[in-house]
This record gives C-alpha cells, sequence and structure tokens, in this order.
C-alpha cells in the first residue's frame, strides 16, 4: 500500500433512521429521511453534492445509480452503486473517501438502505444467480454457529459456559441498545432468557442472532483541510481497510474455524494505517459486526483486543461493557440496533461519530478519541471484512 | 465360456417400521413384522446407487460396459435413470445403458437381457440394479406390507460365482395390482383372484416350465429363490405347490423388508448367494405380469468376492421410525406448513451440465503442485467451480481429478440448523475434512438422533436435494458411517 486515507477526509454531517420493522415506510423513506438528517448535520443542500454512492443489497440490482438519484431526485451528478453483502455501506463509504482523498470532489454523499421486512421471511433470504442446486439449505445461524462448536471444542469450553459467555455478549447489546431510542430492540433482556430462550442452530439461540431489520444511514465527506468550514466537531476518518477472503475456508483444511482471517488481516492493515500500536488501549470504542453472538466474541481476538483463545475472560470480566474498558456495540450492535444489510457500515460510523462529538446522549463514553467499526460481509470461512478508525482529532 | 453372476450388492434402508405403528395409526388388520422405509432424501434412483455401489466393491467401474436399472418407481418418464446412474458409478461414456420398468418382474428382466448381451459377445461386464420405493395410500394392508429396498447384480463371463445354466420366461397379460400413469398409489383387484389367477398360478407354471424345460426336479436344488406377494400366506403355499422341504425355500424376507418391488427377488437372491456354497444349483424366480425363471450354478469364486455390506448386514443395521407422523411427512403424503424462508434459487441445467461431474460422481480436483485435493460444490456460498486456481499454493491449470465420493471423512465443525427448510428439520450442517486431503461442506442424512462430535468419521451417500420445476436434484451427503 502506498497511500493512506489517514487525516485526509472528515465525515462533516451524517444521518440514520430509525432501524426496526418499519411497515409504513418505503425505502425511499428512508433514503430521504436519512439524507435529510445528514444534511441538517452538516449545514449543507442537496445541491452542494457533487457526487454519491449508494450502498444496498437485495432490492436495487440492475437499477444503477438511480435506485439513489431517483428517490432523492440528485441533479446528473455521478452515483455509484456499491454491493458487498452485509460490509455494503462501509465500501460505500470507502469508495466515497478514496475520490474525496484524490482531490476529484470536495463534497459527497454516502448513503446506505435496506427495507429488508418487506420480503416477508424470517430470517435473511438466500440469495445467489451463481448457482447449480447443489447446495443444500441452510441459514446465516447454522454457518456461524459452526465458529462456536469448532471454539467450545478447541479451547474445551462446556457447553454451558460456553453458552453462558455468549449469553454475556447479546445481554451487553440489550442493555445498550435499551438507552437507544433509534434502535430495533429496546428491551433489556437477562442473562436466564437467553440461555433459556429456543435454539435457532446449535449453541446459537434467539437471542444470540441479530435483529433483521430496515433503515438507513448516511455521511457527508470533505476533505480534511475543509472540515472545520462546516463544524467545529468534523471526525476524521484514520483508517478505512478491507479484507476479501479468497473463498477458501469451506475448501482449504488450513481453516480453523475459531477466527476470521479477513477481519485479522483487515484490522493489521488499519492500525497500519493510523499508527495504533496497542489497538486494546488506543481505541476508544468499537462498533463490530455482531450478527451472531460468537461472531463478535471471534472479532474481540481477530481484532487484538483479546489474546487468542482469551476473549472469554474478557467477556465473562464486562471488559466490553458500556462501562468496561473497551466499550463494544455501544448502540445496541447489530443485536438490538438493527442490521438492514446495506446501511449498517453507516450505522457503526454513525455511532462513533456521535460518541465522538460527545452527543451520544445516555450512553455517552467519557472522552473517547478513537472508534473502530468492523463489518462483515459473507460467512467466517469466505468474507469481506471492513475495518475502519475514526477519531476526533487531527494527527 | 460360462456367463453368470460376478459380484452381488444389496442395499436396505437405515429405518423401518414396525407394521404395528401403522395398526396404531389407522386401525384394520393387523400384520406382523416391520418394513424398510427410505428416508425422504432417497428415491430409486439414489438406493439403486447404493446397491450398485456395494456390487463394484473390489471392481473397477470403468471395466463395466453397461448399466440396466430395474425399477417402477423412477423419478422420470423421460429421462434415463441408467445413464444418471454410469456418472454416479464412475463408468465409460462408451457403455450400454437401459431402464427397465413398468413391471415388478423390471430386475429378472434387466437381468436375463444384461446375460444375452453377455452371452452374445457385446458385452463383457454388465451391472444390473433394479430398486423400487412403491407406494400404497394410507390406512391400508398394502402400506405396510410394501417396503423400500435395492440390489445390484454384475453378470460376466470372468471370475464367475454363480453360472447361469438355464432360463424359462412366461408372459402373462393378467395384473391384479396396477398403478396407472398419473397415479401415485398402486390399485389393486379383488385380492383372492389377485393370486389364484397370477401369483399362485401363473408363478408355478413358470417354476415347473423351467424344471420341465430342463429335465430337472425341485428337489435338485439347494435353495428356490421366488417372488413374494403383498401378503405373508401365498409365499409358503408355494412352498407346498411346489414340494420344497422347508431348507430349501429362501426367506421371502415379508416380515423384515416388506415387499421391494422389482429389486425383491433380486434381495431374495443376494440374501441366498451370501450363504452358498460352491456346487449349489439354486432356482431363481420372480413374478408379475409373467415370470423369468433362472438356474443358477454357485462356483468356488464365491468364497473368492471382495468384501462387501451385503443383505444381511443391511437388514441388521437399523433405527426404528416410532411414528406414523414421520412416515407422512417423509412421504409428502400430508402438506405440511411452508417455511418463511425464501424461494429455493432456481436449479441451473446448463450449469449443472458442466458441473455433472462434480454433482453426480463427486469428482475434484488434486494439485499437482502441492498436492492437495480440493472439492467444491460450486455456486452459492462462495464456492465456486471448477476449481482451476489452487486453494493452498494458487498454481493456476495444474489440477488433476479427484474422486471424493469414496473418501471417508472427519466432521471439523458442525450445527443443527433450525431455521433452514427442510423436510425433516433440523438440516445437520457439518464441514467435514476428507482423510487424504479435502474440506467441503454437506448436509447430513440417516443420522437420527445420533449426537455427533467434532472429529468422528463419516462418509458419503448419494441423494436427492430436492425437485426444482420436475427436475430432481441429486448430490452427496455425508452419514455416519453406516457399519
Amino acid at each position: 500500500m502506498v497511500g493512506s486515507i489517514k487525516d485526509r477526509v472528515a465525515i462533516i454531517g451524517m444521518g440514520c433512521t430509525k432501524f426496526g420493522e418499519l411497515w409504513d415506510k418505503s425505502r425511499v423513506d428512508l433514503i430521504v429521511d436519512a439524507a435529510k438528517e445528514a444534511y441538517a448535520d452538516a449545514g449543507v443542500e442537496q445541491k452542494d453534492i457533487q457526487a454519491a454512492w449508494f450502498g444496498n443489497y437485495y432490492d436495487t440490482t440492475g437499477l444503477t445509480g438511480q435506485a439513489l438519484a431517483g428517490p432523492l431526485r440528485l441533479q446528473y451528478i455521478p452515483v455509484t452503486r456499491v454491493e458487498n453483502a452485509c460490509a455494503t455501506a462501509s465500501d460505500a463509504l470507502r469508495n466515497a473517501s478514496y475520490a474525496v482523498a484524490a482531490g476529484i470532489y470536495d463534497l459527497v454523499l454516502v448513503l446506505g438502505a435496506e427495507k429488508i421486512k418487506d420480503q416477508g421471511l424470517s430470517g435473511l433470504a438466500v440469495r445467489n444467480l451463481d448457482f447449480n442446486g447443489l447446495m443444500f439449505s441452510m441459514t446465516m445461524p447454522g454457518m456461524f454457529s459452526m465458529l462456536a462448536t469448532r471454539y467450545f471444542d478447541h479451547y474445551h469450553i462446556k457447553p454451558e459456559d460456553g453458552k453462558h459467555m455468549l449469553a454475556h455478549v447479546s445481554w451487553k447489546s440489550h442493555k445498550n441498545g435499551a438507552l437507544n431510542p433509534r434502535a430495533h430492540f429496546r428491551k433489556e433482556v437477562s442473562m436466564e432468557q437467553i440461555i433459556k430462550a429456543p435454539i435457532i442452530a446449535w449453541p446459537l439461540g434467539l437471542f444470540d442472532c441479530c435483529g433483521v431489520s430496515d433503515g438507513a444511514a448516511a455521511a457527508i465527506i470533505v476533505p480534511a483541510k475543509d472540515a472545520k468550514k462546516y463544524r467545529p466537531d468534523p471526525v476524521y476518518i484514520k483508517a478505512a481497510q478491507m479484507g476479501v477472503a479468497p473463498a477458501d475456508g469451506s475448501v482449504s483444511q488450513k481453516y480453523d474455524y475459531l477466527h476470521v482471517e479477513s477481519t485479522v488481516r483487515a484490522a493489521k492493515a488499519a492500525y497500519i494505517e493510523a499508527g495504533i500500536k496497542v489497538p486494546r488501549k488506543e481505541i476508544s470504542m468499537a462498533e463490530v459486526h455482531d450478527c451472531f453472538s460468537i461472531t463478535e466474541a471471534v472479532i474481540m481476538e481477530d481484532l487484538q483486543f483479546s489474546e487468542r483463545g482469551h476473549m472469554r475472560d474478557d467477556i465473562e470480566a464486562g471488559f466490553f461493557d458500556l462501562d468496561g474498558g473497551l466499550p463494544v456495540q455501544v448502540d445496541g450492535g447489530l443485536k438490538c440496533f438493527g442490521h438492514p444489510i446495506g446501511a449498517s457500515g453507516l450505522r457503526m460510523i454513525y455511532e462513533m461519530y456521535k460518541q465522538l462529538q460527545g452527543k451520544a446522549d445516555k450512553r455517552q463514553l467519557k472522552n473517547p478519541t478513537l472508534g473502530l467499526t468492523q463489518n462483515l460481509g459473507g460467512q467466517p470461512p469466505h468474507c469481506t471484512i471492513f475495518c475502519g478508525i475514526f477519531g476526533r482529532e487531527l494527527g | 465360456m460360462a456367463v453368470g453372476i460376478t459380484s452381488y450388492g444389496a442395499y436396505i434402508p437405515l429405518h423401518r417400521m414396525s407394521r404395528d405403528v401403522f395398526y396404531k395409526a389407522w386401525g384394520g388388520a393387523k400384520m406382523p413384522g416391520e418394513r424398510a422405509v427410505c428416508n425422504f432424501d432417497e428415491d430409486s434412483v439414489t438406493m439403486a446407487w447404493e446397491a450398485a455401489n456395494d456390487c463394484l466393491r473390489g471392481f473397477d467401474s470403468k471395466k463395466v460396459d453397461g448399466l440396466f436399472f430395474a425399477t417402477t418407481t423412477h423419478s422420470y418418464l423421460e429421462r434415463l435413470g441408467a445413464s444418471i446412474l454410469a456418472v454416479v458409478c464412475d463408468m465409460r461414456e462408451d457403455i450400454r445403458t437401459m431402464d427397465v420398468t413398468d413391471t415388478l418382474r423390471a430386475g429378472t428382466t434387466a437381468f436375463a437381457a444384461a446375460a444375452d448381451v453377455v452371452k452374445a459377445g457385446s458385452a463383457k461386464n454388465m451391472l444390473v440394479t433394479a430398486a423400487d420405493h412403491r407406494m400404497a395410500a394410507p390406512a391400508g394392508d398394502f402400506e405396510m406390507a410394501l417396503g423400500d429396498g435395492a440390489a445390484a447384480l454384475m453378470i460376466g463371463s470372468e471370475k464367475v460365482i454363480a453360472t447361469i445354466e438355464g432360463s424359462y420366461h412366461i408372459s402373462d397379460e393378467f395384473s391384479g395390482v396396477w398403478r396407472p400413469e398419473g397415479e401415485q398409489y398402486i390399485r389393486a383387484w379383488e385380492d383372492r383372484m389377485i393370486y389364484d389367477k397370477g401369483y399362485s398360478e401363473v408363478l408355478e407354471k413358470g417354476i415347473k416350465g423351467l424344471l420341465k424345460k430342463y429335465n430337472m426336479k425341485a428337489s435338485d436344488f439347494a435353495k428356490v429363490v421366488y417372488d413374494t406377494t403383498l401378503e405373508s400366506r401365498r409365499h409358503p403355499q408355494m412352498a407346498k405347490q411346489l414340494k420344497l422341504e422347508d431348507k430349501q425355500v429362501q426367506d421371502p424376507i415379508f416380515d423384515t423388508v416388506g415387499n421391494t418391488g422389482s429389486a425383491h427377488a433380486m434381495l431374495m437372491l443376494v440374501a441366498a448367494l451370501e450363504e452358498a456354497k460352491p456346487g449349489d444349483k439354486i432356482l431363481w424366480a420372480s413374478y408379475s405380469n409373467g415370470v423369468d425363471a433362472f438356474i443358477l450354478q454357485v462356483t468356488p469364486e464365491i468364497e473368492k468376492l471382495a468384501p462387501r455390506r451385503g443383505f444381511k448386514k443391511h437388514l441388521a443395521n437399523k433405527r426404528m421410525l416410532e411414528n406414523n407422523d414421520r412416515y407422512l411427512r417423509w412421504r409428502k403424503i400430508v402438506p405440511l406448513e411452508k417455511s418463511r424462508r425464501s424461494e429455493q434459487t432456481p436449479t441451473s441445467i446448463a450449469h449443472l451440465h458442466r458441473d455433472s461431474k462434480i454433482a453426480l460422481a463427486m469428482y475434484g480436483v488434486k494439485c499437482k503442485a502441492c498436492g492437495t485435493p480440493q472439492f467444491s460444490q460450486g455456486g452459492s456460498y462462495g464456492y465456486f467451480t471448477p476449481l482451476r486456481v489452487c486453494v493452498d499454493c494458487q498454481a493456476v491449470d495444474q489440477m488433476e481429478p479427484y474422486k471424493f465420493s469414496d473418501k471417508i471423512g472427519k466432521i471439523f465443525t458442525f450445527t443443527e440448523d433450525r431455521l433452514a427448510d427442510s423436510n425433516d428439520p433440523p438440516t445437520t450442517v457439518n464441514v467435514v475434512d476428507f482423510i487424504g486431503g479435502g474440506r467441503a461442506l454437506f448436509d447430513m442424512t440417516d443420522r437420527g438422533g445420533q449426537e455427533l462430535k467434532v472429529g468422528m468419521e463419516v462418509e458419503m451417500t448419494f441423494r436427492k436435494l430436492y425437485v426444482d420445476r420436475g427436475f430432481h436434484q441429486y448430490f452427496w451427503k455425508t452419514r455416519p458411517i453406516r457399519f
């Protein structure tokens, strides 16, 4: 890598709708709501936007950038539709940032939206046109739960102890989500409720799985040097890295199902880009891809927050709780804020942005300086990982 | 040149149902014993493969010159089952293939045809595999009487284990049991006539015709192997009609397996061959719309046959289905609540045709540069076919074919997916590391309540995944090593 994004671009405005089962809102409503909030927050008008990137997974294949230009009536500016599974919105932001850093544009819009609940299905629809019909029917909980099977076996964790550890992950996110008026699920749940909930794919029960939600989020990006013209408290992008696996984990015996290699690689690159030496100490907070409790747990090791094989100690000690050493899923995470595929990456950044500005209300952490987001698209053996770091100061 | 049977194989599904379970569900008449029930993902093609695979143990499938598939329950009226099976069995392309169907005598009719092909010198080795899973509507005797199963025989002229010494055939118009086009369940005429004018009269005529043709007596035979009916009395009655001694009569497996249709006489013959000694003469006959009857002479080669699963071990290895609901679900006899999952992505026959060696013969590749075997079912979930770039060393186009279907795997990780759409939830998802290399993700079948552990050994079995627009999608699944 020759260049670095560090301190070259800034986020000067963001918007995020309430996530949830938004039966009375269309995808167009969500797009307009998120954009309106972002424009108002940045103090810009839509006519000032020079280019846009749109993240959407399910609905707009073949509709090109018009899927965003249409609802907003953007006037003949370049719009790129980005799709990278659940990491869609993060990748839209990464591409927009590069265009701004390259000096081509100095005010761009990134917006991610997803209207999943119009599909009327349990869980996420599996959609793949590269299909010869040889894959049996299975689901995301099925795929991710196999991390837990392996993790428990490898580290000799008794099933009940493993369940307890996973339950703490969701218990913490529910506590955080309850404080967040825009979250999909806003109810605290007890450890007992989580542990005794119906099993979806052993050992994952109902509360180990994130919400399937509708929602949209948006960001306005400008060159870092211009940021303070718009607001006194812009948020600077310190790193925006991506690791895409060669789809090898289910084909090669080398993959251990104890970690996600793409996260390890993307995180290492992000730490180098941002100049971070000891992530556990230097990162103030993180929003990671907790599609399932076991995913979040394993990510803690992949991001070097916990040592290999020791995330359980940190989780059980409350290190990632709101009042812990490194709060994770401060806004409730995918678990409680919800997971509209094409919007989730920006929603993670939205919380970091608000926290860094000191505007996170009841969830506000004390003086955070660096926030990390980790966004996973795909499944543990073969996925795309975005890892971003955001800060309130230059340098 | 003595032509005869050179190998045999059998398959009885893992699951059995006590006939009491049907009786408790529906009432009616009690029937003793139990019947074999194939799993929801099995059909006559998959069972015929199981038997053929058993028959091919110790035999190079590339040396087989033809495959005849006998069944009355093939999933297609227009698509050759034998051609599917020939790929699954990893046979050559320049072979003879034929489906023999429409009669419960299909197994012996295919056998006779295959023997004639070999006798005529048109082929050296012919494989005949027969399978059936006939259905009778619920709440009747027939549902209890039927069974699912398969058997296979290889016919050749080298290392013959039982020579064909003679044959006799009768064609008969009468059929007391029939299944018309478009109907799933068998129908029958009033039962006295079915058997008086059919089985009891015609089978006797066929067997006696055979004896007369070769100037032999029933007492010349160590074993007499002949079909059974959809009840238990006519088979022993036939023994009396033929004046057979008890020890000559091959068990009709009615009380243990049920009537397996076109596979039945062949399955009984495999059972007989397992116990046969060199020098034994066996009379083998099958009835339905006439009779096929044969004189077989067992040779010393039978003692040199490669180890196989065969009849007896399959019979002993079983798991009981304890309730009728499960059977109704497996057979799709009752409509079930639809899963609230997305529709399966449509099968692409074009894509599948390119991948047919992967799908049907379970071929993967082995990298010549680093030696790593690799398997990928392609398409969804980040798998890609063909595998041209090595997953481990990234060498390009250094692949040679590598067969996985006969490899043992060890479970690397697994789960039970209760959200996945399945006819028999939960779906047991398992990542398998093959001994010798290679990893892939599979659905597990025939697991029952068996507890799984990381490191547990599994074997591959050929099953049906689902049906899309009438296209039956077969693929491989893992199962706990059966025995």
